[in-house]
């Protein structure tokens, strides 16, 4: 019997050998792949089994940690403040994923970046438990603070856009109404309530929105900084007191209508600086349709237009149209038919005028920090266009300081310090029919340097329409966001 | 020739020597201080992993298996001085790794809140007493495991009654959704088709060793193969029958592949003939697609072997029809995870199974805790156990021995493969434990049995022969091996 034994012997060994076969294929083959499938709740497991790298301010951290009760994950995102600095980090929940900064920065803040390999695997060695790394942002609190808490006092939704001039360096970005994503940062039934409150179908003031960033307004005459810009660029005319050729009333080309000012206002060939200071629609409407829309297109572009920007987070793109007719070119290029901005946007064209001419890209993400507070990187400024000339550029400020001390921008004067603005109020809904949106766009200089640019936009759908201002809503906030720059420094 | 020597003949290396053989307790000694050492280590490995401390309970635990491996040992040193040397401190090393890791998973809260962990390692302790025990009075009562051939009959009606057990109403229990294979005495639960393994492995022994001429001689050549006569065939068929009804009434793949392999294993060793295991293979083949196409229980398992994710996808889907389970995907994602050299005792989350995996899915959480090189040990040690099983099959003086062995160490070789491959996603799964391993007292129980005799059998078969009758005018002779 024993010849069939032997078989049976290798009959056995074969199952094992299959067994071994399929270990290896398994556990030496396909590990990665299962190892990182994102059905594999390991993964998740190991995003919150260490406490995450925190999303710095001024030096402080605005985000924290706590460990959860139940669950498998061990630590859940906290946020100091976390309906102010939404705008900034996004959010990162056990159930819900992560956005923005918090996303896009991940693999620092949770440690697994490969730029911490090295020191992972020594802590590993030295049976350190693995930290996450640091993201140092270019943001002002107090700036912040000031452009959220004037959003929220003025109620409606609204927006707050801040840029240093000199470097882009994103200063404040506010939006309102917000959230808190603490909130949903854990994997509780509370967080999946806070969750369906948030969506836009449960809520219609959709507060998680970054209105600064991701949502685009028509910018209404804060716009005519850009026409400005393009006329004198284009040498149109040559200085901000050159009478222009502006009939009033003054009929689109190739239409029968008549474009129309605020009321009356001394519009007739004004000079530019008049033009921008009672903000004629006539005068840089007809700027717009003599340049042409190629030549607006260009400069609207040097200014940022058209494209998506990377702060790292990114910012939806603007809207100024190609192929429109003199007309139509007419009416965008006083921030009406299909123009569009962010708020960030109209931030950077102020920005370009006070930084005399130089638009910077604009960033929000000053320095990587390894958790040792190593920096692992450190963005440098860097120039993005050059809209303007020097000299084009201080004509423009001229005009922008006088629409502050005496046009529209009153509201935003500041005592001992030079502001530049302007005011937008900008329409809204088929033939107007919605409260307009009210914007203010400005600059400060302390002696020769700019330190802030500001931009600000505010729906308010309940005000009474006539007290709908750039002025008076948006100016006010501008105001208190570069008081708050400017105090942050001395 | 006394029996206390040791040193003989030293050419004799194998286990088939019959003469001068080593009794090797020494050596059985020296392995099963690592048997017990290893899993100690492992012990104090998971609760620094988990509490950052050494374990309060490492040193009655320590104690506890050294204990229990030493009461062993001391029953084969006195009752069978020459057993394989192997096969205790195969077991009892496969039974304290068995033991960390049921406890290393009642440290997890989450099977304790699902109401499947807490206190088990304990209850596995007290199982490996009792299989320890039995283990012992197989020793000490079976003095010669030819006295088993007596109950050849009664072993029959015995398995049966233990396979149809489960399915008496009222004693009968579904524990888990899928197999019906428990019953519930009080408060206790046994699997009665552990027990029926070893019942019916003495069955088929008794019963081919009088029948195996028969089956082997009177047949008719039909296209290349010897069929038997319709009255020799007819056991294999009514087994074939029971292990389909089995298969049927209580959901139990596993089972009836185990017993089915099992009879064909023993029956072609019996016979010698290649016509038996092609006969066995088809008609297991045609059983299992019969059964697979109209039995829903089978075809899910199928289906979650083919497709484990879409499985898994269905089980999370709320208003998705039919049961489906995720145990497959998440068994793949816990080797997967595992990778080479494994997360390190306590620090894989092989509890994401849920119910199964301190039973069927054990062997997952080795494959993550322990990786690709812990795995592969436990498979050797599998291997290595079944070997010694062959080793002694082959060494046995008696047919009926070398049947017995060959049926329990194949029986035992298709339940790890069964088990193992069902868990890695190689064949379907079918719900069976793993030998050892797994949380469970009668399969804990039954395995020590199964050892104790074959320990028995390679006892019988390493004893030195009796001394020939001495005659004083011959010469020296020469000592011819056996076949």
């Amino acid at each position: 019997m024993n010849k069939p034994l032997r078989r049976i012997a290798i009959f056995c060994g074969l199952l094992v050998l299959a067994l071994l076969i399929r270990d290896n294929w398994l556990q030496y083959v396909k590990a990665d792949s299962l190892r990182e499938d994102t059905d594999n709740r390991r993964v998740l497991i190991a995003r919150y089994a260490t406490p995450r790298g925190d999303i710095i301010v001024d030096g402080k951290a605005i985000t924290g940690h706590a460990e959860t009760t139940s669950g498998d994950f061990k630590y859940k995102r906290t946020y100091k403040d976390g309906a102010m600095w939404a705008p900034v980090t996004g959010f990162v929940s056990q159930s819900y994923g992560a956005t923005q900064l918090e996303s896009i920065e991940d693999g620092i803040l949770t440690g697994t970046d490969d730029r911490l390999f090295f020191r992972n695997t020594l802590d590993m060695l030295t049976g350190k438990p693995k930290e996450g790394g640091n993201v140092v942002t270019t943001l002002s609190a107090a700036a912040q603070k000031a452009a959220y808490n004037g959003l929220k006092k003025q109620g409606g939704k609204g927006a707050v856009a801040a840029i240093e001039p000199s470097t882009g360096k994103i200063l404040a970005l506010a939006s309102y109404p917000s959230y808190d994503p603490s909130t949903i940062a854990g994997g509780s039934d509370s967080d999946a309530e806070a969750w369906k409150k948030l969506d836009k179908k449960n809520n219609p003031d959709d507060p998680s929105l970054n209105r600064a960033l991701r949502e685009v307004y028509p910018p209404g005459s804060t716009f005519k900084v850009v026409t400005a810009a393009a006329a004198l660029e284009n040498g149109l005319y040559k200085s901000a007191d050159e009478k222009t050729d502006s009939p009033l009333p003054w009929t689109m080309p190739g239409t029968t209508t008549q474009l129309k000012n605020e009321g009356s206002i001394p519009c007739k060939n004004a000079t530019l600086r008049v033009a921008l200071q009672y903000s004629c629609n006539t005068v840089f409407g007809k700027v717009g349709s003599d340049l042409g829309n190629d030549k607006m297109l260009e400069e609207a572009k040097k200014f940022g237009f058209t494209e998506e920007q990377f702060t790292p987070v990114r910012s939806s793109a603007p809207v100024f149209s190609d192929d429109m007719n003199p007309s139509q070119t007419a009416l965008s290029s006083i921030g009406q038919y299909n123009t569009a901005a962010t708020p960030l946007q109209m931030a950077m064209v102020a920005s370009a005028v006070a930084n005399n001419g130089t638009l910077m890209k604009p960033y929000m993400v000053d320095s990587l920090q390894a958790p040792n507070v190593d920096t692992l990187e450190k963005t440098e400024p860097e120039k993005m266009s050059e809209p303007l000339s020097a000299e084009n550029a201080q004509i423009l400020q001229s005009m922008m300081e006088t629409v502050v001390q005496k046009g529209t921008g009153t509201t935003a004067q500041i005592d001992g310090v030079t502001v530049g603005g302007k005011t937008g109020t900008a329409q809204h809904g088929e033939n107007n029919s919605k409260n307009p949106y009210a914007w203010f766009i400005s600059y400060a200089k302390v002696g020769d340097s700019a330190p802030v640019a500001v931009a600000v936009v505010v729906q308010d759908d309940n005000a009474v329409r006539e007290n709908i201002s750039g002025s008076g809503l948006a100016a006010p906030i501008a105001k208190s966001v570069m008081e708050a720059v400017i105090d942050s420094k001395k | 020739m006394s029996s206390s020597t040791s040193n003989t003949s030293t050419h004799h290396t194998s286990t088939i020597g019959a003469i001068g053989a080593p009794s090797r307790r020494n050596t059985e000694l020296a392995l099963l201080v690592f048997a017990v050492l290893i899993p100690v280590f492992a012990y104090a490995n998971v609760g620094l992993a988990i509490d950052d401390q050494v374990p309060a309970g490492l040193l009655s635990y320590g104690l506890g298996l050294g204990l229990l491996a030493g009461v062993a040992h001391l029953v084969v040193r006195k009752f069978a001085p020459y057993a394989d040397p192997l096969m205790l401190p195969l077991a009892t090393l496969l039974n304290g790794l068995g033991l960390v890791a049921i406890w290393r998973l009642d440290q997890s809260k989450l099977l304790q809140q699902i109401g499947q962990a807490g206190g088990k390692a304990t209850n596995q302790l007290i199982y490996t007493a009792m299989g320890i025990a039995l283990f012992a009075v197989v020793l000490i009562f079976l003095k010669d495991h030819r006295t088993l051939q007596r109950y050849t009959y009664i072993s029959m009606a015995g398995a049966l009654v233990l396979l149809l057990l489960p399915l008496v109403p009222g004693l009968g229990a579904e524990l888990t959704y899928g197999a019906k294979i428990w019953i519930q005495v009080g408060s206790f639960t046994i699997q009665p088709g552990e027990f029926a393994k070893i019942v019916l492995a003495v069955f088929f022994a008794g019963y081919l060793m009088v029948k195996r001429d028969a089956l082997a001689l009177a047949s008719r050549r039909f296209m290349g193969l010897y069929l038997p006569r319709g009255r020799d065939l007819g056991p294999i068929i009514v087994v074939w029958m029971i292990s389909i009804l089995i298969l049927v009434f209580e959901t139990d793949l596993g089972t009836s592949l185990l017993f089915f392999g099992m009879f064909i294993i023993m029956l072609y060793v019996a016979t010698e003939r290649t016509s038996w295991i092609v006969f066995g293979l088809l008609m297991s083949a045609a059983g299992a697609v019969g059964v697979a196409s109209f039995e829903p229980h089978v075809k899910t398992r199928v289906q979650a072997w083919l497709n484990p994710m879409h499985e898994y996808t269905l089980s999370r889907t709320p208003g998705a029809t039919g049961v489906h389970s995720e145990q497959a995907m998440q068994a793949l994602w816990a080797f997967g995870s595992g990778g080479t050299l494994g997360t390190g005792w306590g620090q894989g989350h092989s509890e994401l199974i849920r119910f199964a995996a301190n039973s069927d899915f054990i062997f997952a959480t080795f494959g993550e805790e322990l990786g690709l090189a812990g795995v592969m040990a436990i498979l050797l040690i599998y291997g290595l156990v079944v070997e010694r099983g062959v080793r002694t099959a082959l060494a046995a003086r008696d047919p009926f021995g070398k049947l017995l062995a060959i049926g329990l160490s194949g029986a035992f070789a298709l339940q790890v493969f069964v088990v193992a491959g069902g868990v890695m996603g190689l064949i379907p799964l079918t719900g069976m434990t793993m030998p050892f391993l797994a949380y469970g007292g009668s399969s804990v129980i039954a395995n020590w049995a199964l050892i104790g005799i074959l320990i028995r059998i390679s006892d019988t078969a390493r004893r030195p022969a009796p001394a020939p009758a001495p005659s004083p005018d011959a010469e020296m002779t020469q000592v011819v091996r056996p076949s």
